[in-house]
């Protein structure tokens, strides 16, 4: 019983994650996102649920909301560019003072949210969750 | 699109309270939080416009314990009722699990209730989702506006006009004062979590 299946009610999916799964998750999370310094990155799908988030110990963001929001704002965003002729907006990213988020889509059902801050660099940053996404999809 | 994380022992649902403009999901979920408030450990997230209507959805995260041996993780959503959000309702319905359909027992609100509906089916077959086949439970609301005068739908109308193919639960309630708002998202919470039963081993 390992990765996601469909079950037979009205195409609805389940995504079962098993232990294995999600300890490569968190392995790429850690390696390739957390140990260059960002605050926290959590993998969640575009329903909004959380599948896997990790921090450096010192977030306090309520990451339920959060996930809630992004997956709603990425298809805000998503149709937006359908609108004016896009396939998709390629950066999504929200820069503050303190804290920036960067979203990035690593499949149709899958998004990455990144919270980093002024230590990391927005290019560094981009390249980082590019092999990181490369290897999520190896993974899901 | 449930998501069952065997590491955690833990399944999140999502749950999308749908319906008519002005109908009372807001509400519904409001009373759940002011219900539950010692047991959710968030607040509610809601995106409204200024003249308080829901804009984009309110969302309210809630742990209902222990099923099966698995840590219960629901998330309530409700879309925008106004007509000319349709595809933002779309967005919202994305990944659902389970729905409440808050219909309006008002007299005049009864085409309303039927179009929503149809939108509702409309919606769901865009993710390959069939009404009829997905976790479903009526709320016929404002049903204390009975006793106050103000003419509203017979219950068997309202089951005539919404639930005669469907044959969905349904609850008389008052998300406003209170009466099965609660039983009405109990009932589809065990309808979903029965849905996944077979995933849960």
């Amino acid at each position: 019983m390992d990765k996601k299946h469909s079950t037979d009610t009205g195409g609805q999916r389940t995504y079962i994650f098993t232990p294995a799964k999600l300890s490569k998750i968190e392995a790429v999370l850690a390696v390739d996102l957390l140990d260059v310094g960002v605050h926290s990155v959590t993998l969640i799908d575009m329903a909004g649920n959380i599948i896997s988030t990790m921090d450096n110990g010192e977030n306090k963001h309520d990451l339920y909301s959060l996930a809630a929001l992004a997956a709603g704002n990425f298809g805000a965003v998503s149709t937006m560019a359908g609108l004016v002729g896009e396939d998709e907006f390629s950066l999504l990213f929200h820069k503050g003072k303190k804290e920036n988020i960067h979203f990035s889509k690593v499949t149709d059902e899958f998004l990455l949210i990144t919270i980093f801050g002024k230590e990391v660099s927005l290019g560094f940053l981009r390249l980082k969750v590019a092999e990181a996404t490369e290897k999520l999809i190896g993974i899901l | 699109m449930a998501i069952i994380n065997l590491k955690k022992k833990e399944v999140q649902a999502k749950i999308v309270y749908y319906g008519p403009g002005r109908g009372g999901k807001t509400t519904n979920l409001e009373y759940i939080y002011k219900k539950f408030r010692n047991r959710i450990q968030t607040e509610m997230v809601t995106i409204k416009t200024h003249g308080d209507r829901t804009l984009f959805f309110d969302f309210l995260p809630i742990e209902i314990g222990r099923i099966k041996g698995y840590d219960i993780r629901i998330q309530l959503y409700t879309v925008p009722g106004q007509v000319k959000y349709e595809s933002t309702r779309r967005l919202v319905l994305r990944g659902v699990d389970g729905i409440v359909f808050v219909a309006d027992s008002l007299s005049v609100r009864r085409k309303e209730n039927i179009l929503s509906l149809k939108s509702l089916a409309d919606n769901l077959a865009s993710y390959k989702k069939n009404i009829s086949e997905i976790p479903l439970v009526f709320q016929y609301n404002k049903r204390d506006l009975l006793t106050e005068g103000i003419p509203l739908l017979p219950v068997e109308w309202l089951e005539k006009d919404l639930n005669s193919k469907l044959k969905a639960p349904s609850f008389e309630a008052s998300a406003l004062k209170g009466p099965n708002v609660v039983e009405t998202m109990k009932k589809i919470i065990i309808v979903t979590i029965d849905s996944l039963r077979k995933d849960l081993t």
